[in-house]
């Protein structure tokens, strides 16, 4: 089954544009704010984010990556991953809003991984999530604050997101529509 | 008493004949005979050879029946074409007493799958302190004519020439297991980059070399018979020759795994998939070699090795399924032995199979004093012989095995040839390539 | 990865990847929790027929550091001393559900048995076996000379070039085993030296240079340099006269150490017989690395315990 785009270039970026309103919006300016990516695109995502604040309120776009592989319940299910770096921006995130970046959310539990590792990492005053594409089908009681796109699917679908910095091109893309496959 | 009519069988010669064998000798042989009554075996494409012999056989009775028995080692000895076996003397007790000789004798002679001829000790206990009752086991029953410590090295040059001249007065021989002690001390295999590799202590082939060198010049000051138990380095079939050459009383047998087995076994880096440290290719002494697996193949067809010896050394399974180092050492080889003998030698055409019967079967019978085996297949001799499928193949497999032992270097190996028939003294122990019932052969 | 037996034939790209994990796991070390949720639920079995308190305290910190609850065999005063093999032991601690046997064992190749055998199902992960192999051991020096030589840009980095010589009893070593392997493939240059009855029979066909002269070797200006424990039952079988002569012909006293370069390394597996192989100076020196492998050891055996026991299934499975 061939992949249908559902995002182009031009969608992503406004999306992003648009999160990044909400979030300054939201957190009241942008101090003592931290942008936290999860690998892999989640951190192109934050780093995309980061400088969109940068440009509309300079010393705002602070960014770093969190790996919550380590955290991960499902190590047994699935293939050895390598674990990415975790860097955490020089002021650390004690007493900051953090704001968690992914691409995809999806069953919750990537996100209950990071809200683990960020418990044993410091102690944020809050923790906002934002993510690229909402496909539902939500195992935990998690919700995204910032969403660029909500994205209807079937467990049997794939979502595919490409970012031209890990992938060449800026795209998202659904795939296995009622095929199953 | 079983009479048996062979038809169409190859004797090692290359020549055709029937035999017909009554009361456990060869009765006639030539074309076109018959006898009603007769058990009659189509040899067609077969080669009958002489009833093998065995010079070195671990029948671990008495003391280790869990390893091995008389009965279950001479079974395993019937299903590979043996008809005589030399029962190695580290038993427990050790067969350092005429007691213990007789008795191992006996029930060799009780179960009637082969003959076993015990080897007696050459120092009490293999202590290597004293000599054991050698002149008592000599003129005993079983009429010990072998001596050997096997499994340890008479090492101390004293003791060695005192029995080297000790048992010339029975007309006997020492087999010695060439091992020096020393350089040999915790040794697991080959020494080379093998063992280094493989964190494995090195067991030096000058470590068997010396020994030999030691007891060949030994044996001609004093004017001995000296036997060499499993040569295993291409350096001690130097010696051998040097000594033959010279005219020193010697001679060397080699088993059948150092004729085809190499230490390569143990990790084999063109096969990185095979698990490594497998403890079945743990043997004293150890696999060598491709060098040295030639070297004795071109001795064992020039003469310079006498004969070709099993070395059939039963392990229970949990001495084996365990690291290495902690694993016991020695391979079963009776049901095996012809098999390998064939894929090294006869096959490689180095050796045909008249070479074959006087390796396997003449030699070692002279060497052990054992009579009835300077003429096989003459009318009046007595009815020893195997009948062999040269052509049969078979993938080697623990149905093959009627020891207790398990412990078989070839399991999973595809060999040539197969025992379809065993006579013993006119006795069938396996025909139609099964062995038969303890009760059929006991009965004669 | 399903076990680590041995460094031969690791690949590279494996090695480096145990050795990246282990630069993540070496930062949790320095939080004030320094701890991992990864292997909650899971079991690891320290199954030690050979005493060795070093290792196996540094597998049970790394274990715990990812939540994996720990039980620990010891052949002292256990029925091993009653003649409980290697199968025995090992099924009988299976059956208690266990997901890694940690192995230690005095018999070269026992953790290739019993990864090889059908006794158990858990992973096994070479703890020291005989004169052969200590994976994690080669591994942490790895990592301890990556991050001496290039700190934190260590991250996908290999050895190439960098040149090491171990020094003293290879012979028996399975720390020189694991390191010439395992560097070796990293792209290091290794020079063994020691006495002529210490180095290996057919070491001519190891990957490194092989000399007798120390002093030879410290003039070439290494990197790094590893010296070796001497055991103290070498002292007694003839390999060298006695210790003094060792001392002074392959050991890193002050003279040598005053002439080694100021930025060559030094390492040692530990313990140590100070004053043996290596001096006490040389031990406590700036430019000794002896702590650091300590620490480096936690990080890499955490990096093997969750590479062996994550991605057992490996169906792709869709995130």
């Amino acid at each position: 089954m061939p992949a249908r785009t559902v995002l182009q270039q031009a969608d992503i970026q406004r999306a992003l544009t648009r999160i990044s309103h909400e979030i300054l919006e939201s957190n009241r300016g942008g101090s003592d704010l931290v942008l936290l990516g999860i690998p892999t695109r989640g951190v192109v995502l934050a780093e995309r984010i980061a400088a969109n604040l940068e440009r509309f309120e300079p010393g705002s776009g602070v960014v770093g990556s969190l790996d919550v592989t380590m955290y991960r319940d499902d190590l047994a299910r699935h293939p050895t991953r390598t674990p990415s770096p975790t860097r955490l921006p020089a002021g650390g995130i004690d007493g900051k809003t953090v704001v968690l970046v992914d691409d995809v959310l999806y069953s919750g539990r990537t996100i209950r991984a990071a809200l683990d590792a960020i418990g044993d990492l410091g102690r944020p005053r809050a923790v906002r999530l934002a993510v690229l594409v909402d496909r539902g089908h939500r195992e935990l009681p998690i919700r995204a604050d910032f969403v660029g796109k909500n994205l209807p699917t079937a467990v049997a679908e794939r979502i595919y997101v490409r970012l031209g910095e890990t992938d060449g091109e800026d795209a998202v893309a659904i795939e296995g529509e009622g095929s199953g496959s | 008493m079983t009479t048996v009519l062979i038809r169409g069988a190859q004797l090692p010669d290359g020549s055709a004949t029937e035999l017909l064998i009554e009361g456990g000798v060869i009765a006639e042989r030539g074309s076109g005979l018959s006898r009603s009554g007769a058990t009659v075996v189509d040899a067609d494409g077969l080669v009958a050879l002489p009833g093998l012999v065995d010079l070195h056989t671990h029948l671990r009775e008495p003391g280790f029946e869990q390893s091995e028995t008389v009965l279950t080692g001479t079974r395993a000895a019937a299903a590979g074409g043996f008809t005589a076996v030399h029962a190695m003397a580290n038993t427990s007790p050790v067969a350092d007493t005429a007691g213990v000789v007789e008795q191992v004798a006996s029930l060799g002679a009780q179960h009637g799958y082969a003959t076993v001829r015990p080897i007696g000790a050459v120092t009490v206990g293999l202590a290597g302190e004293r000599l054991a009752e050698i002149g008592a086991m000599a003129r005993s029953r079983a009429a010990v004519r072998v001596f050997s410590d096997d499994g340890k090295c008479v090492h101390d040059a004293l003791l060695m020439r005192r029995a080297l001249e000790y048992v010339a007065t029975f007309d006997g021989v020492i087999a010695q297991h060439a091992q020096e002690p020393r350089l040999t001390e915790g040794a697991q295999m080959n020494e080379g980059a093998l063992s280094s590799e493989l964190g494995l202590a090195g067991w030096p082939a000058v470590a068997e070399e010396a020994i030999v060198a030691r007891d060949v010049l030994l044996a001609d000051a004093v004017g001995a018979r000296l036997h060499v138990c499993h040569l295993s380095t291409a350096g001690s079939v130097e010696v051998v020759r040097w000594a033959k050459a010279r005219g020193i009383r010697v001679t060397a047998e080699v088993t059948p795994h150092h004729l085809l087995l190499t230490e390569q076994l143990v990790a084999d880096a063109a096969a990185p998939y095979l698990p490594r440290y497998d403890a079945r290719f743990k043997v004293n002494p150890p696999l060598r070699r491709d060098e040295d697996v030639l070297a004795l193949r071109a001795a064992l067809a020039d003469g310079t090795i006498d004969i070709v010896a099993t070395d059939h050394a039963p392990h229970p399974i949990e001495t084996k399924e365990c690291a290495w180092q902690e694993a016991s050492f020695g391979m079963v080889g009776l049901e095996s032995a012809l098999s390998v003998v064939q894929a090294a030698m006869v096959d490689t055409g180095l050796i045909g199979w008249a070479d074959v019967a006087r390796v396997l079967s003449r030699v070692p019978a002279e060497i052990g004093r054992l009579d009835g085996y300077d003429a096989p297949f003459e009318v009046g001799s007595p009815a020893h012989l195997t009948l062999v499928d040269p052509a049969g193949r078979r993938t080697f497999g623990t149905d093959a095995l009627h020891g207790k032992g398990v412990n078989s270097p070839y399991l999973g190996r595809e060999l040539p040839g197969r025992v379809v028939a065993t006579l013993h003294a006119g006795v069938p122990t396996v025909l139609d390539g099964e062995l038969r019932d303890a009760s059929e052969v006991s009965r004669g | 990865m399903r076990h680590l037996l041995t460094t031969e034939g690791l690949p590279r790209e494996q090695a480096l990847a145990i050795l990246d994990v282990a630069e993540d796991m070496a930062e949790v070390a320095t939080r004030a929790v320094p701890k991992l949720p990864t292997l909650r639920g899971r079991t690891v079995a320290n199954v030690f027929f050979e005493d060795s308190t070093r290792t196996r305290l540094s597998f049970e910190t790394a274990a715990k550091r990812l939540s994996a609850d720990v039980i620990t065999f010891s052949a002292k005063g256990s029925s091993v001393s009653k003649g409980e093999s290697l199968k025995d032991t090992t099924q009988t601690i299976a059956a208690m559900g266990i997901d890694a046997v940690v192995l230690r064992h005095s018999a070269s190749g026992a953790a290739e048995v019993l990864a090889a055998s059908d006794w158990i199902d858990a992973a096994v992960v070479n703890a020291g076996d005989g004169t052969h192999q200590h994976p994690t051991q080669g591994l942490l020096d790895a990592y301890t000379l990556r991050k001496a030589l290039h700190g934190d840009a260590s991250r996908g980095r290999d050895l190439d070039g960098v040149r090491v010589a171990i020094v003293g009893d290879i012979l028996h070593s399975r720390v020189a085993r694991s390191n010439v392997w395992l560097l070796a493939t990293l792209g290091a240059q290794i020079h063994l030296v020691g006495p002529r009855t210490l180095l290996p029979v057919g070491v001519e066909t190891w990957p490194v240079t092989v000399g007798t002269d120390l002093d030879e070797v410290i003039a070439q200006r290494p990197d790094a340099i590893m010296m070796l424990r001497v055991q103290q039952e070498r002292m007694h079988a003839a390999y060298f006269p006695h210790e003094r002569e060792y001392a002074n012909a392959w050991g890193l006293g002050d003279e040598r150490l005053a002439r080694l370069p100021a930025d060559t390394i030094v390492m040692h597996p530990g313990p140590m017989n100070r004053g043996l192989e290596i001096s006490a100076r040389a031990a406590d020196s700036p430019r000794s690395v002896i702590l650091d492998q300590v620490a480096n050891g936690v990080s890499i055996r955490m990096a093997v315990l969750y590479l062996v026991l994550s991605g057992s299934d490996t169906r792709e499975v869709a995130v």
